[in-house]
């Protein structure tokens, strides 16, 4: 595979946030690192190359600019350290993730109103409507921004989900992206173990949302596949993207294996996970 | 006892749907959101006015709510209705998360509360609706008494920038309170001073709190008649100011004993000024299939359940 210069610069910022993702997991012995870190390289395409946002300026609403929401709010780390590693707060501040009087709450949340998050998340089901709330204000008042949500595989056994996919194909929300972790597990096992239908694609095709698949732990198909998709938008489909992803990604130990859902490393298991993703030039927090 | 003039029969569900349309001519962000529920919530004139202004959201509530929340978020006064039943336990997630905890301007509008809405039965009849809300921290509750109480209601909460719950209902209702009443939530409407028992009522209630006013005048009690449309902030210095003066209280909610107006008055008393209470509400059961009138009968919902209450609040002063 050909590495350029800026996916280079892309790849070690992934590393980055790998690390970011252990250590505050670490740090207070409890969050979710697995599905963290199988998203790491999706969130650091999204947020240092593809979306249209003002990290340094965050507004509530939103107007004007690429806005996204995270379904499955229990991967947080992940999301809080590309939130930080952008600039919508500063990096230090990972060190108060889940410790009292933090605005890094273990799901996101706005109470404690942390620049980066619209909506708490993490009773799962519910973000993807408020995308889809939020995709059509925007086409009320014309704002030809981008919606991005991420959800979960294993949260597709929610029943509002299919209400949210039913509704935005109705209101042809085809200024929606949105991409499902496919990590084909969840906190009991496997998702074929617990709840067999796992084929996405034809479903969603059902409903008539535009479908496209693509490894979320390959560089370049990121690179290829999204581009893809916005190219699919404003054509009257909402947009799904199917992404298959590793959980644990990174750290051998770590993957193949639905154990590191939603449990920390120890002091021992930290320093060989971190061993794995070495230091880059962005420095620990 | 002040007498009050009927200047009408309505459902306060029209009276919403009245105040709707008048929000959206005030402001261009209101918007409606509707769980095919557009014609039992008298939302019809406001889709005719502002059809690209309404959003039919199906038979897909917690879609809804949590759909109105990301409305919000763009800057939209979402009023999203449905049956209270569907609006509040249906949904309680969605608006404890996405509304309530993340404070989004999202007005949660409920019809066909209580017994009165009658022959579909208790399935439907929720009376729990008020407890589930105002349990939710930030969350205002409104429940209106008429028609011109619950329009007036609707063009306030849209001036307000946060979440609510209105409450309204199914039957013809008499009218009572004059248009130009002023609606100010939080802030307690006094109906007739009196000094012997202080009766807050919420609701379809206030009415058979005024018709019981008038018998415990007939008996030379001069009942203090207050109506609570807000139960959440409650106008804490309204009641506390009104039971210094008469000693005794009455609540009268179409909902739920457990959890209702009577429990925060309750509360509140208990806390500041210990006082004999009695409650007008539904002890701890479910409804049932029937007309409103014959249901409010059945369960104790009536002007004689309030005037017995009321006598039995002003036999136990000390």
């Amino acid at each position: 595979m050909e590495v350029t210069h800026s996916s280079k610069a892309m790849l070690t910022m992934a590393t980055q946030i790998r690390r970011d993702i252990l250590r505050m997991v670490h740090a207070v012995n409890s969050g979710h690192p697995g599905g963290s870190l199988g998203c790491a390289d999706y969130f650091t395409a999204l947020f240092f190359h593809f979306m249209k946002h003002n990290a340094s300026h965050f507004s509530m609403n939103g107007n004007g600019e690429d806005v996204f929401f995270l379904s499955n709010g229990h991967i947080s780390p992940v999301y809080y350290s590309a939130l930080a590693r952008v600039g919508y707060f500063p990096v230090s501040e990972l060190a108060t993730f889940r410790k009292l009087n933090t605005r890094l709450q273990g799901h996101p949340a706005t109470h404690e109103h942390l620049p980066g998050i619209r909506v708490a998340t993490g009773s799962l089901g519910q973000g993807l409507s408020v995308a889809a709330g939020l995709a059509l204000q925007k086409k009320m008042d014309k704002d030809s921004h981008t919606v991005w949500v991420q959800t979960g595989d294993g949260e597709l056994q929610e029943g509002q989900i299919w209400e949210a996919v039913m509704f935005a194909s109705h209101q042809k929300l085809d200024n929606m992206i949105v991409a499902v972790d496919f990590n084909q597990k969840q906190i009991d096992g496997s998702t074929g173990e617990i709840m067999g239908l796992t084929e996405w694609k034809s479903k969603f095709l059902a409903f008539n949302w535009e479908v496209l698949e693509m490894d979320g732990n390959h560089w370049d198909d990121i690179m290829r596949v999204v581009p893809q998709a916005q190219s699919k938008l404003g054509a009257g489909k909402p947009i799904v993207i199917i992404m298959k992803t590793e959980m644990g990604q990174g750290v051998d130990f770590m993957m193949g294996t639905h154990a590191w859902h939603g449990k920390a490393p120890n002091d021992e298991q930290l320093e060989k996970a971190l061993a794995q993703l070495s230091e880059t030039e962005h420095s620990d927090y | 006892m002040k007498s009050y003039e009927i200047l009408g029969q309505k459902d306060t569900r029209s009276g919403f749907g009245a105040g709707l349309l008048e929000a959206g001519k005030q402001n261009q962000n209101v918007i409606a959101l509707c769980a095919d529920l557009t014609g039992s919530l008298m939302m019809d004139a406001f889709k005719a006015e502002f059809p690209d202004r309404f959003i039919q959201a199906g038979i897909a509530e917690a879609n809804m709510m949590s759909a109105s929340a990301g409305l919000a978020i763009g800057g939209k006064i979402p009023f999203a209705g449905t049956f209270a039943n569907f609006a509040t336990g249906r949904v309680y997630d969605q608006i404890r998360q996405g509304i309530a905890y993340s404070h989004k301007n999202v007005k949660i509008c409920a019809s066909h509360a209580g017994l009165t809405l009658g022959e579909d039965g208790a399935t439907h009849q929720i009376l729990e609706d008020i407890g589930l809300m105002k349990m939710l921290p930030g969350m205002v509750v409104i429940n209106p008494c008429d028609y011109n109480q619950t329009k007036a209601a609707t063009i306030a909460i849209a001036k307000y920038d946060g979440p609510c719950y209105l409450r309204f209902g199914r039957p013809k209702w008499p009218v009572f309170i004059s248009e130009d009443t002023p609606f100010v939530i939080g802030k307690a409407l006094m109906l007739n001073e009196g000094t012997d028992v202080s009766i807050f009522a919420t609701g379809h209630m206030v009415w058979l709190a005024i018709e019981a006013g008038h018998a415990l005048a007939e008996k030379g009690i001069h009942a203090e008649i207050i109506n609570i449309h807000t139960i959440k902030p409650l106008d804490r210095e309204a009641i506390l100011a009104s039971v210094r003066k008469t000693g005794c209280v009455v609540s009268a909610e179409e909902h739920q004993m457990n959890g209702g107006l009577g429990d925060s008055i309750a509360q509140l008393l208990s806390r500041e000024l210990p006082t004999p209470m009695e409650f007008v509400a539904v002890n701890d059961s479910f409804g049932e299939s029937g007309t409103p009138d014959q249901l409010l009968k059945k369960y104790g919902l009536t002007a004689e359940a309030i005037f017995s209450a009321a006598l039995n609040a002003v036999a136990r002063k000390k």
